[in-house]
């Protein structure tokens, strides 16, 4: 009989490299950076991890492609011969090896792991995301399909469906972008440290109509990563440590753009993963049990539509209930991204999902870098983790809190 | 009885006005040339072609498919088959290509003729498409143009019988390209119309009628090539034509030279405007003459419901500048940068060959729902594969569900605008759009399915399926 995994598991150490074009700063160098401050936050030692989760999307094989595995991390930090998983879920990927690690946990399988995500984008010579793969729907499916072009089409239909013109829906993602910036111009550790104003972003230069340059996140190098061990071991490591509530995890049937009833304006498998950890957690009302959630906005439409789709607001109503409300800034009754989010944190593809972790860590901590942000009183959080293009997602909904 | 049991023709929406090349280089012209979008060929212009040809025909019964173009996009490889695939033909048809000679269209009618006289096939379609890149500030690149007619030849239903003809063969050599030429070549204008297109037509007219004891008097309208308007113009005055009366305009002004496809389209353009009884004098040029007497039947009439010449050149967008032109052309080189990477894989293309060619989708027979692509469980109510029917879908309509238009994507002409539309009768698609006017999109409005070319990957043009506006 399968058990809950709520408070079976915790995380005592933690840590994430400054996120950013980390030109002179490769792969191995930022594995190194964030592996050591987690394993300094712990108290603990490399020799002493028994099983590491290394999640990555391209690893270290963003410009040609090939195959990438656990020795990347084994070769980087000379381990010797502990398993290395390597671990690879599209955007998703932090969630899923966060998740891995845990479970392996809760079967006593082992006592003390680590997690890592990372990825090098900046390699690549464009701006944009690295484009090596050669997956089943090649060569002509969905071929040119970017992320900026996928979500942008959920843009559209949702000011469609809600009857904005474009100048209005554009003007409340606008504000979205604005808050992003907001926060990341008070995490030292953030990609974008600039704040914007709506008027900037709505005049931005287009990127995939209508999104323009600020509804995107930046195309982002980093790690992040995380000790973890047994709750009834905890207490050796540290006393403010943070234990695993639930995981929610959802792969979606994923043929929703080609689907007649499928609207784009909400995530299936957002809502799936949100109701199984929300379960899971013993979570009835989102919006007033969770302190904090991070949330994978890549793009500002991706924040509209995850509020909505993990229950943070009600369907249609993301204007009125957070943006006019100004709910989703840090003093708000429903803080969303105060790290500033994937959108001006950063995005480093493997790295976001462990990192997303890292901000509620701090968070209930209270130990933000940067304490004009600090959440007065975090218990719970949720964080939100998801791969793939609108009606295609793997989503990972991990909620942490106080014991 | 042998002759044209249906036709279609196509010509690109977009064109470049002549104002614009004399901006470029000087001097002047009048009128404008239709320019294929970079994503069309031979091939794709020949399937838009066909499908105008084939409309309320079934295509069971058609048994042979024969291509006609100076433009094949692969010299080696054939053409008719990926065309074939594309119409969504029976397989156990002949397919050939008729290359090399601007002729090669009405030869390639005379081969299906044939065929349907003998009896080794009921119905042929005889496609010609051309699309023929002409030499920056050359005297062709004024005058050449894209465009693609059809004609579906029979014995029975037939609507224009081809009653007589005559066949000239010459070695004479005035405009060609050897293997390795992007562009044509040519020789001095006075030796190429003076010694080969002048006496070459008119022997080919003047031994055609005396053979049919018959006179220019007998024909309601001369469909014919000539190189350029004003050698057409001489040709008429030449054989004795009424210029007011009797001759179909050639289409110089609004659609340019197209080739091997030329005199096919303008026949076209003479048949959409014929009356049964009317008698049609039609030539061809290109390493030697044909002509042919056209006698137009009864049910003419039940044809005149399709884009053909008319409606196609009536629907249509302007190149704004010369630039876009010569990319279009595929007449200049860009910078390559480490984004223009793109695969392919021949195995993938063949294993989904029924959708990404022939557009089939699948109808689910337990609950009945039409998705697209072919699917290994319903999307809809997961059943197995067992309950799931291909259907063709390439001729449905639909409206613009959403779509967006990604600047940045490294495509010939940003922006890539993805769309997701709605089928009549069932079935979404997600596609790319083309042949789209960036400022008037707009969620609901009409559109239709188009093949086009979707990348050339690794050294291989990869043909499927895309969305575009529907044309008037």
């Amino acid at each position: 009989m399968a058990e809950p995994i709520k408070d079976k598991v915790a995380i005592v150490g933690m840590g994430c490299t400054k996120f950013g074009e980390r030109w002179d700063t490769d792969i191995t160098d930022m594995i190194a950076e964030a592996v050591d401050e987690a394993l300094k936050d712990a108290g603990v030692e490399l020799k002493d991890m028994e099983a590491i989760w290394l999640g990555t999307q391209w690893g270290s094989q963003v410009v040609e492609g090939g195959v990438v595995t656990g020795t990347l991390l084994s070769s980087t930090l000379q381990t010797q011969y502990v398993p290395v998983t390597r671990v690879e879920n599209a955007c998703g990927t932090g969630a899923e090896s966060l998740r891995g690690a845990t479970f392996a946990l809760a079967a006593k399988a082992y006592d003390l792991v680590l997690v890592v995500g990372v990825e090098k984008c900046k390699d690549m010579g464009f701006g944009g995301l690295p484009s090596v793969w050669i997956g089943r729907w090649e060569p002509v499916y969905g071929a040119f399909g970017s992320g900026p072009g996928r979500y942008a089409m959920a843009a559209t239909a949702y000011f469609s469906k809600y009857g904005l013109s474009n100048e209005e829906g554009k003007r409340v993602l606008a504000e979205i972008s604005v808050k992003s910036h907001y926060y990341g111009a008070r995490n030292p550790k953030a990609h974008l440290r600039r704040e914007v104003t709506v008027e900037q972003v709505m005049n931005a230069p287009m990127i995939a109509w209508p999104l323009g340059l600020f509804d995107c996140c930046g195309v982002t190098d980093g790690a992040s990563a995380a000790v973890l061990c047994r709750t009834e071991d905890a207490r050796r490591f540290r006393d403010d440590y943070i234990t695993i509530k639930a995981f929610g995890m959802a792969a979606s049937p994923g043929w929703g753009k080609e689907r007649e009833d499928f609207d784009f304006t909400y995530w299936d498998a957002t809502q799936a993963a949100a109701r199984a950890a929300y379960a899971e957690a013993g979570i009835k009302e989102p919006r007033k049990e969770l302190d904090v959630v991070e949330l994978h906005d890549c793009f500002t439409i991706a924040e509209l539509i995850a509020s909505e789709s993990l229950f943070l607001c009600d369907e249609g109503k993301f204007k009125e209930q957070m943006t006019d409300r100004r709910a989703y800034y840090h003093d708000g009754e429903m803080p969303v991204n105060t790290s500033g989010g994937l959108k001006s944190f950063g995005h480093p593809i493997g790295a976001s999902g462990c990192r997303e972790v890292y901000e509620i860590y701090k968070q209930i901590q209270k130990k933000v870098e940067e304490p004009s942000r600090q959440i007065a009183n975090v218990q719970m959080g949720l964080a939100h983790n998801q791969g793939g293009h609108p009606g295609k997602f793997v989503c990972g909904a991990t909620v942490v809190g106080t014991p | 009885m042998a002759g044209i049991v249906s036709y279609g023709a196509y010509i690109p929406i977009y064109r470049l006005s002549r104002a614009i090349l004399g901006q470029v280089w000087g001097g002047g012209g009048k009128g404008e040339k239709a320019i294929a979008n970079w994503d069309e060929d031979s091939i794709t212009m020949a399937v838009e072609a066909g499908m105008d040809c084939l409309q309320g025909i079934e295509k069971r019964s058609v048994d042979a498919l024969y291509f006609a173009s100076t433009t094949p996009p692969f010299k080696e490889k054939q053409s008719a088959s990926i065309i074939a695939a594309g119409l969504d033909l029976r397989e156990d048809i002949i397919a050939a290509d008729f290359c090399s000679s601007l002729r090669s269209g009405t030869i390639a009618l005379r081969a299906a003729l044939d065929a349907v006289k003998a009896g080794s096939a009921r119905q042929v379609l005889v496609i010609a498409s051309d699309c023929r890149p002409p030499a920056p500030n050359s005297a062709f690149e004024p005058l050449f143009g894209d465009g693609a007619a059809a004609f579906l030849v029979g014995t029975e239903g037939v609507v224009a019988e081809i009653a007589a003809s005559y066949y000239l063969t010459s070695e004479f050599i005035d405009i060609w390209r050897l293997e390795c030429d992007l562009l044509p070549r040519t020789w001095e204008e006075r030796f190429v119309l003076d010694e080969g297109y002048e006496p070459h037509m008119k022997k080919a007219f003047n031994a055609l009628l005396k053979a049919n004891n018959a006179t220019v008097k007998d024909f309601a309208k001369a469909a014919f090539y000539a190189p350029t308007a004003r050698s057409h113009g001489a040709m008429a005055r030449a054989i004795g034509l009424d210029a007011k009366t009797q001759v179909q305009d050639p289409l110089f002004d609004s659609l340019g030279n197209t080739g091997a496809a030329f005199a096919p389209m303008i026949l076209v353009a003479a048949l959409e405007e014929a009356k049964p009884g009317d008698q049609i004098l039609l030539g061809n040029y290109g390493d030697g003459a044909d002509a042919h007497i056209v006698k137009v039947a009864p049910g003419i009439e039940k044809l005149k419901d399709r884009r053909g010449i008319k409606r196609h050149l009536e629907s249509k967008v302007m190149l704004e500048n010369y630039g876009k032109y010569l990319k279009f052309k595929n007449l200049i080189q860009f910078e390559e940068t480490p984004m223009t990477r793109t695969r392919t894989s021949l195995p993938a293309m063949w294993r989904d060959r029924n959708w990404q060619y022939r557009c089939h989708g699948h109808k689910c027979n337990n609950c009945g729902k039409t998705q697209y692509p072919l699917q290994k469980r319903c999307m809809y109510c997961q059943a197995e594969a067992t309950f799931l029917e291909e259907v063709p879908l390439s001729d449905r309509k639909g409206v613009l569900f959403t779509y967006s238009m990604d600047e940045r994507a490294a495509v010939v002409d940003p922006p890539n605008v993805l769309a997701a539309v709605n089928l009549e009768g069932g079935g979404r698609i997600f596609s790319q759009m083309t042949d789209r006017d960036v400022n008037n999109l707009r969620v609901g409005m009409p559109m239709e399915l188009t093949f086009r070319k979707i990348h050339d990957a690794l050294g291989v043009h990869n043909y499927s399926w895309k969305c575009r506006p529907a044309r008037a």
